[in-house]
């Protein structure tokens, strides 16, 4: 793993042009504001963190990203467009993928399909085609095939290829589901708190795994984490929100050091 | 140009010619609607309480009046056959408690949905094999119910009141009132309404699940005897009813599935809907559209309105 | 030790991807088309005409269904009505062009349930599990007041009741009273046969995965760039044409005649058991289901006689009902995936006879 702070000035060269920004974002359900005036941005190729205690609204923050709520007020601009009203299925066609907080894994499949799953939008044979399951179907079908094989190779998850995922522990589904997104060959990955729930060992491989796959397939990463340890070992620069509200961004030393964010996590008499 | 007409302007201009029938038809849909909305009132006992979509409930409108008019023509004198039918629907909520609820537990909706099913099947089954699968008359003297109807003049015209309905308008509304007075005063209802918002919460504190369960489907099976005797009375005690009993189903998408007043008015708004729709615009497509209206307006609420008249509004969490 | 994969290696994907992978399934598979095919040879009229037959179209109808709600997540009691659409769009389609031949109507009619079912399957975008249930109960009631209401659609016969008329393929007669239980059986078979294979080749690939895919977890789907509509409606219409060419087939290849009543909700609801006990999300599980449901009251029928029991036709009925409520309650709490589930327990525990450790 990477020595705590030690090498952002090589990373920081490996970050090129802004990817995606969120400006001046804001959004409430009823009356409660969960996301107010929110502006960050994320960099091609970065690690990006989104910290903050709970109820920050940082996985708001990711749904809106993704298309799943329509802030009130801002804008979202992901590759240089702004898309005001875009749904989580454009989102996916723009190229961003999301892991969830509770793995949303497809339970009635086996893990190879759910990963299959991930190569829909890459799969273009027609109803009748596929209907034969002969010809572009088949040759479709084994062509991805490869390419999630990889991705299992990478994951090292070949021995539960056939087994359905709700009978996996929670670790391993975690994984799949990192495979899942994989699948999709995102530009940006959003991972929500992807090592929740798992103890220091999986934690260690789920770090690599983020790491590797940011080194190999040049993934941009955006994730929401608690574990302040892994924050700060894998991430480029955070941004911390607390209450809705961004109260620091910047490299894991400034984070550190920024007496807002340590007020907001450890609480300050008001 | 007649089409317009006959839709837009004849079926207002009849209900202007002639207001003594258009009293009656409403009052014959309040009724209607009134029976409707006693059925819907055990699928929100039951939902509020459980989370269990009880398909059944129709079913067992028909099952409690079989049984009592089964066991009345078995020989046990009317008020004893009321008492002991009471006691069968307890058996059967003690029943569905063991054998259905209590292994179902924390499965999703849809599976104690489908278990419904199960039950439906069932209790038409069951009910049949025991009491035999003729159409059977209601026990309506008996049980001192009053027959005959009585004309008011009123409008210009006669409007026919059957006292039957007077009777069964009132039952349910002391009904209602006496339900509505469980859930906000006693103990038992509180526990109720704990159940209702959480399941795991209530039990931290607790309130047996197994115990609330039993006293919902007994509540249930109350309305269900109630409702039996009065529709009953109205037509005949047979499982064709089953047919009619799903319009409780609607009457809760209008209504919301958790609100005792959107029972009601859900109910009633169907149950005029349906005769008017049918008195006054269903000759134009050759009649028989109580079948189906009922369905269609559901339709229509649940695209705009999916929650009901009174639910709350429910926000999907990613 | 008969049944093992054992020995059996894939070289290619395309070989693993395969939809029986296990040799011994492939046989198996084989085995049970040839007694199909040869069924008539060895069966007597009664078997063809009265159990396979209606057994097949049941089974037919009930994959239809399972596509949508074993596959999709999408509940809906509006079955029975979707097959009355087949049914009535072939009576019309054969009786206004009676040189077509017969069996390119009853596939046509299929389209005719496809469309009437993606136009009701619209409320799924906003809707689903129970609330859904309740909008296809609309189709239901509508489409058989329809059935009923507009005597266009049974060509004004008095009786209100369709008439299958004589059609012959190949100047073989197939439908009408004079068509034989052996050429019924054939038809029937080899649409069945067709029509499971290509559901089964769909299940298994993209189609089958973005299916299942809105069934398991509808908001991962979007994020894959799954659009669920489109999705629902696809499904919605894949299964009403089943159920549209299923009830085509039970009117025109069956019964030779039908009333609107056999469209009625209870037709809905017995395909629905069909499928819960045979096992949601599975093809295999719909024919399973179809023949334990269809085969039960025959069972209960002439089981008890052969004891030496006589029961009335009515309490066969009743005994039917209460039978089939407790099985769907046993099934729901004890296998939720149904027969077919069972069946793949029986081979996993074959597999590894007779040392299971």
């Amino acid at each position: 793993m990477r020595a705590p702070g030690g090498s952002q000035g090589g990373r920081e060269a490996v970050a090129g042009d802004i990817l995606l920004s969120v400006e001046d974002v804001s959004l409430s359900f009823g009356g409660v504001k969960a996301v107010s005036g929110v502006s960050f941005d994320i960099r091609k190729g970065e690690i990006r963190a989104i910290i903050g205690p709970n109820g920050a609204g940082k996985t708001s923050m990711l749904n809106v990203i993704n298309g799943f709520y329509h802030p009130q007020q801002g804008r979202i601009t992901f590759k240089g467009e702004a898309r005001p009203r875009m749904r989580p299925h454009d989102a996916a066609h723009g190229g961003i993928a999301r892991t969830f907080q509770n793995v949303a894994l497809f339970r009635g499949m086996s893990a190879l399909d759910n990963i299959m799953a991930g190569r829909t939008l890459k799969m273009n044979a027609n109803f009748f085609w596929q209907m034969l399951r002969y010809g572009p179907a088949m040759r479709e079908e084994v062509e991805h095939r490869h390419k999630v094989e990889e991705i299992i190779d990478f994951l090292k998850i070949q021995e539960i290829r056939r087994t359905p995922v709700g009978r996996l522990p929670y670790g391993l589904q975690k994984r799949v589901e990192l495979g899942r997104a994989l699948a999709m060959e995102p530009e940006l990955l959003l991972l929500d708190e992807p090592m929740a729930g798992m103890n220091l060992e999986e934690k260690e491989d789920m770090s690599r795994y983020i790491l590797d796959m940011n080194d190999y397939f040049g993934t941009t990463v955006a994730l929401i984490e608690h574990d302040m340890g892994v924050v700060m070992d894998l991430s480029d620069r955070v941004v911390v929100l607390d209450h809705g509200i961004k109260i620091a961004d910047g490299t894991p030393d400034e984070i550190k050091g920024n007496q807002a964010v340590i007020d907001a996590y450890l609480g300050v008499a008001h | 140009m007649d089409i317009l007409y006959s839709i837009f302007i004849d079926p207002f201009a009849q209900m202007i010619g002639a207001p003594d029938l258009l009293v009656q038809t409403l009052w014959d849909g309040l009724v209607g609607g009134m029976l409707y909305a006693l059925i819907a009132l055990g699928f929100v006992l039951i939902f509020k309480a459980s989370g269990v979509f009880n398909f059944a409930q129709g079913i067992m409108v028909v099952f409690a009046g079989l049984t009592l008019v089964g066991l009345y023509e078995a020989g046990v004198p009317a008020f004893i056959a009321l008492a002991l039918a009471i006691a069968v629907m307890y058996g059967l909520a003690f029943a569905v408690e063991r054998v259905v609820l209590r292994p179902l537990v924390n499965q999703p909706d849809i599976i104690l949905f489908m278990a419904t099913f199960g039950i439906t099947y069932f209790l038409i089954g069951f009910g049949e094999f025991v009491f035999g699968g003729d159409p059977k008359v209601m026990i309506t003297d008996d049980l001192y119910l009053p027959k005959g109807s009585f004309n008011v003049k009123m409008l210009g015209g006669i409007v026919n009141f059957q006292r039957l309905d007077i009777v069964a308008v009132v039952v349910a509304s002391i009904m209602v009132a006496a339900l509505a007075v469980f859930f906000s005063k006693t103990r038992i209802g509180r526990a109720l309404r704990a159940v209702a918002d959480s399941h795991s919460a209530a039990l931290s504190v607790g309130i047996s699940l197994e115990q609330i369960w039993v006293i919902v489907w007994f509540a249930a099976g109350l309305v269900a005897l109630v409702t039996g005797i009065f529709w009953g009375a109205r037509s005949n005690v047979s499982f064709a009813l089953e047919v009619i009993a799903l319009k409780a189903l609607p009457v809760l998408i209008l209504g919301g599935f958790t609100s005792i007043p959107g029972a009601i008015v859900g109910g009633l708004i169907i149950g005029v809907g349906e005769k008017l729709a049918e008195f006054y615009w269903g000759p134009l497509v050759g009649g028989g559209t109580d079948a189906w209206f009922a369905y269609v307006i559901a339709l229509v609420f649940l695209l705009f309105r999916p929650q009901g008249l009174f639910g709350e509004k429910i926000i999907e969490r990613v | 030790m008969l049944y093992r994969e054992a020995g059996q290696f894939k070289t290619s994907y395309a070989s693993d991807q395969a939809i029986f992978p296990i040799l011994q399934d492939r046989i198996g598979i084989v085995v049970i088309l040839a007694v199909a095919f040869t069924l008539p040879l060895y069966a007597d009229d009664f078997i063809v005409n009265a159990v396979m037959i209606p057994f097949l179209i049941f089974s037919l109808a009930a994959i239809g269904l399972n596509l949508l709600t074993g596959y999709t997540g999408q509940l809906s009691l509006g079955t029975g009505a979707f097959m009355g659409v087949g049914a009535y769009a072939c009576y019309k389609l054969t009786t206004i062009w009676p040189d077509v031949n017969i069996i390119v109507w009853v596939v046509c009619s299929g389209f005719f349930s496809a469309a009437v079912g993606a136009v009701f399957g619209l409320p799924s975008l906003r809707i689903k599990g129970f609330y859904l249930a309740i909008a296809t109960l609309a189709a239901q009631f509508f489409l058989e007041w329809c059935f009923i209401r507009i005597p266009w659609l049974y060509n004004e016969n008095i009786s209100g009741a369709i008439e299958v008329p004589q059609r012959e393929l190949f100047n073989i007669i197939v439908t009408g009273p004079r068509a034989t239980a052996e050429t019924r059986y054939y038809v029937v078979l080899c649409l069945v046969v067709a029509m499971t294979w290509i559901a089964s080749n769909l299940m298994h690939g993209r189609i089958g995965r973005t299916w299942m895919a809105v069934r398991d977890m509808d908001i991962a789907a979007e994020l894959m760039g799954i659009r669920l509509l489109p999705t629902k409606l696809m499904a919605f219409a894949v299964s009403s044409f089943y159920c549209g060419v299923a009830g085509a087939l039970m009117v025109f290849l069956w019964y030779g005649g039908a009333e609107p009543a056999v469209f009625n909700i209870n037709q809905s609801f017995t395909i629905l058991f069909m499928i819960i006990i045979g096992g949601l999300g599975s093809l295999l599980g719909s024919f399973l289901g179809a023949a334990l449901i269809y085969v039960l009251p025959i069972a209960l029928r002439f089981g008890p006689e052969l004891l030496g029991l006589h029961m009335h036709a009515a309490t066969v009925e009743h005994v039917t009902f209460m039978v089939v409520g407790i099985l769907i309650i046993f099934f729901l709490i004890a296998e939720p995936a149904g027969l077919a589930r069972l069946w793949q327990i029986g081979k996993q525990k074959l597999r590894v006879w007779p040392f299971p450790y």
